[in-house]
């Protein structure tokens, strides 16, 4: 077992639940509310130092009874360490859990990943948005149970509000605020997201 | 860009949010600002790259704005690749999965293919047979090869030599031809199987990898000889696209990329698998983490990985490739046709597929594009509950709007070359 | 010429001796000419590399300049998976593209969506663009993709001038689809293996 999994009982008491080892790995389950404070303890704790994230994920269970999980593997460069920090959430209710993108700064993509395969929401990230599916996709959060494997729609209508949606639905708000910093965004362009309108034709989001 | 009056910004800019209460709430982007002097009529252009841009290495989509030629933000997109890989796994049994991994990696198809094998065997507790291991090393190898020559090939290009894309292809033939004979594919290999492989290594092949180990470091001579020292290939590559040991460390990058800013991290000498421990290799490690230690680092590592080809096919010991397990190995064919209980054992593979134990498990190799990782959870039946892929191109992508800011735009391709990206890992 | 050309007696009947010499010309210009849009995504775009480099070499058929701008491209070369976010994209090429212009689809996933019959890809690119030639192959080898370039260079040669529309732009219809849905749908149906993958476990 990694003895980190016992230091942070040792330190964090009740927001620690079970501890698990297997096929030579340690998996901790931590409770949401003291989340950041466990992973900053755990990247600038000397002795610790888990200066490397390996990757942040999210596994839903087949069994609707069992929790959602956002897992977070973590390793430590210098000491040669793995370990795997396991958050789990109530898959009918809220998914919302803190960012860590100000500790690990590859947590940013990971994190936005999780956002539009699960519908996880990191508080404090400084950009959540869809990144692999576009940013107006209304068929759902395609790594869910609950969502099938060829989607909710249609084939046609796949295609169909693949192929229709508006130009600008394909800037992020970001380079539009770019755009229209230097005066570049057309009237008409302004005047229909200022209504929420970005996406498909004539047709809100 | 500092300081300014910032214009007001009519547009709502907020992205998805939680507050402290957990409530979902929208938190304003940071807008973009006027520069100092907007008299001298001074404007930022925002131009589109992509996604279909020959030097972009795939459906990459940057969006840039420039201040004249220099870069002041770039905002990359990707998914334009997603073609819902782990979902797929989740509706297959694992050795359905090892043809889906040839796809998303596609310049190194072999490594992948052995990845996954190594983590449904880590998931299962199987132990490989010693030719499994060597044969794997060698695949994995022959792996880094020919993706480090797709990457000097179309870095080349980028940065206006041709020539060199012509002589790496042509090494990758005599790769694509031992890979053929064994496998029977050029690209798509589905090399591995759960406990072993899809089928020994046919006569001539460890002659014709010998020949080719003989022959590729007068390749690499040849295209070291008109890189490295070449003026132009050393002005725009050096000094361009730094990231420090500690900024790589916190953006995660892996592999050559991590290896370039100086640090010495390398899965195959601190996280050993497949023996990689026994063999005599060194690991090239970078100082300035710029985009020519990253040219040098590649090179070099596949000068190493010709080394390890040598070392490998001399200590190829004889035995059985696959593991003597009937649970998990498909019997061989003569005998499931005239044995009952070879039949049953082949049915139930085929149609049920191979139950793995309930837990999860994470298994990593150097990838040639860096840490490359798959963690599957299992609930105990045959297809996975969940596979992940964790993408090394993926993670060293996202550090590029932290590598181009204030490099000229044309310094933008020469960084986005030196990722050594692949769009279908990252969108997967 | 002008006045032979737009006879009406021609369309619909042979044409005569001039128009037939024309159309060879044209044809055999147009053939041996393909400058190629490589609309590389995926693996089959490595092959399609693989095809253009010293072994296979594309040069040889005329199709050494790749067009990487539509606005100078004869032939869309579709080579790799398409999922729907990039539907757009390639619509938007196709249509930049100037007459006379064609479309191979290289690869199973270009031609029928491939082994991912999922939410994420589209079934096939004639979905959204008029296609000319189909390469199967996972991905298709060079000498296939080579196969089916010469393919397409018969359908060239096989083309003339007084087939009416042949050569007008195919746009979207009003419902903002190239075919109509039930069309797309039952293309879109799974096939083969696909037709078990509906069970997670």
């Amino acid at each position: 077992m990694n003895p980190s999994a016992e230091a942070l009982r040792a330190t964090f008491g009740d927001a620690i639940g079970r501890v698990a080892v297997a096929r030579g790995e340690t998996t901790v389950v931590v409770r949401a509310t003291r989340f950041l404070d466990v992973m900053r303890w755990l990247k600038d704790t000397p002795g610790q130092i888990y200066n490397y994230l390996v990757d942040v994920t999210a596994v839903e269970y087949r069994d609707r009874e069992r929790p959602l999980e956002v897992v977070y593997h973590l390793r430590s460069l210098a000491r040669h360490a793995n370990l795997r920090i396991k958050v789990e959430f109530d898959p009918r209710g809220d998914l919302a859990i803190d960012s860590v993108t100000p500790l690990w700064a590859g947590a940013n993509w990971l994190e936005r990943e999780v956002y539009d395969m699960f519908g996880v929401v990191f508080a404090g990230h400084p950009d959540l948005r869809r990144i692999l599916m576009w940013e107006t996709y209304a068929e759902g959060h395609p790594l869910r149970k609950d969502f099938p494997l060829r989607g909710r729609f249609s084939r046609s209508e796949q295609v169909r509000q693949a192929l229709n949606a508006n130009p600008e639905a394909h800037y992020s708000l970001e380079e539009l605020s770019i755009a229209e910093t230097y005066g570049e965004v057309p009237a008409d362009v302004r005047d229909r997201l200022r209504r929420g309108e970005r996406g498909l034709v004539g047709g809100s989001e | 860009m500092s300081g300014g009056r910032p214009r007001s910004v009519e547009l709502e800019l907020a992205t998805p949010g939680v507050d402290a209460r957990g409530r979902p709430v929208r938190v304003p982007l940071s807008a973009a600002t006027l520069p100092e002097e907007p008299d001298l009529g001074g404007e930022h252009l925002l131009v589109n790259i992509g996604p279909q841009h020959p030097a972009t290495h795939g459906v990459l989509r940057l969006v840039v704005e420039l201040d004249g030629e220099t870069v002041i933000r770039v905002i990359p997109h990707i998914g334009y690749l997603h073609s819902g890989f782990e979902k797929l796994g989740e509706y297959r049994h694992y050795n359905q999965i090892i043809p889906l991994t040839d796809r998303t990696d596609y310049l190194s198809p072999m490594a992948n293919n052995v990845c996954l094998a190594m983590a449904v065997e880590q998931l299962m507790g199987i132990t490989i047979t010693p030719r499994c291991t060597v044969l794997r090393v060698i695949a994995c190898e022959m792996s880094r090869i020919i993706s480090h020559l797709v990457w000097l090939g179309t870095t080349s290009i980028d940065l206006g030599a041709f020539t060199p894309f012509l002589w790496a292809f042509q090494e990758r033939e005599r790769i694509y031809n031992l890979q053929e004979q064994w496998t029977g594919a050029r690209l798509t290999t589905s090399l591995t199987r759960v406990g072993g492989m899809l089928a020994d290594i046919p006569a001539g092949f460890v002659e014709g990898l010998r020949e080719f180990t003989r022959t590729f470091p007068k390749t690499l001579a040849e295209i070291d000889r008109v890189l490295t020292r070449n003026a132009v290939w050393a002005g725009r590559t050096q000094g361009i696209g730094v990231m420090t040991s500690d900024e790589a460390i916190n953006y995660s990058l892996s592999g050559p990329m991590l290896r370039a800013s100086g640090v010495a991290w390398d899965l195959r000498r601190d996280q050993p698998y497949l023996d990689y421990e026994t063999y005599d290799f060194e690991v090239p490690v970078g100082e300035h983490g710029d985009v020519f230690d990253r040219y040098l680092v590649r090179l070099e590592e596949c000068h190493q990985s010709n080394r390890i080809l040598a070392q490998a096919l001399d200590r190829l010991p004889d035995g059985p490739v696959n593991v003597e397990d009937p649970h998990v190995i498909l019997p061989p064919k003569s005998r499931a046709m005239s044995d009952m209980e070879a039949m049953i054992y082949h049915f139930k593979q085929v149609m049920e597929g191979v139950n793995a134990p309930i837990g999860e498990a994470y298994c990593a190799i150097e990838n040639p594009k860096g840490e490359l990782g798959y963690y599957f959870v299992s609930d105990g039946t045959a297809k996975p509950v969940r596979w992940r892929i964790r993408p090394p191109s993926f993670i060293n992508l996202a550090a590029i709007s932290k590598m181009a800011e204030g490099h000229l735009l044309s310094d933008l391709i020469a960084i986005n070359a030196s990722v050594d990206i692949v769009m279908g890992e990252i969108d997967r | 010429m002008k006045h032979v050309l737009e006879t009406k007696e021609v369309a619909g009947q042979s044409p005569n001796w001039l128009l037939t010499r024309f159309d060879d010309l044209v044809n055999w210009a147009r053939a041996n000419s393909l400058w190629p849009m490589p609309f590389g995504t995926a693996c089959c775009a490595i092959e399609f590399m693989a095809t253009a480099a010293s072994r296979f070499d594309l040069a040889r058929f005329g199709m050494e300049r790749q067009s990487f701008s539509p606005r100078q491209a004869d032939v869309l070369i579709c080579a790799g998976r398409l999922p729907f976010k990039l539907a757009p994209v390639i619509r938007r090429i196709y249509d930049q593209m100037p007459q006379p212009k064609w479309v191979i689809s290289m690869g199973a996933c270009a031609s029928s969506g491939g082994i991912f019959d999922n939410y994420a890809m589209v079934q096939g690119i004639d979905t959204i663009v008029p296609v000319d030639v189909y390469v199967p192959g996972c991905p298709p080898r060079p000498e296939g993709l080579l196969y089916g370039i010469l393919l397409l260079h018969k359908k060239i040669k096989g083309e003339s001038l007084t087939i009416p529309g042949l050569r007008d732009e195919q746009t979207l219809g009003p419902t903002g689809l190239r075919l109509p849905p039930r069309e797309i749908d039952e293309l879109s149906e799974p096939f083969g293996n696909s037709v078990h993958q509906f069970r997670s476990a």
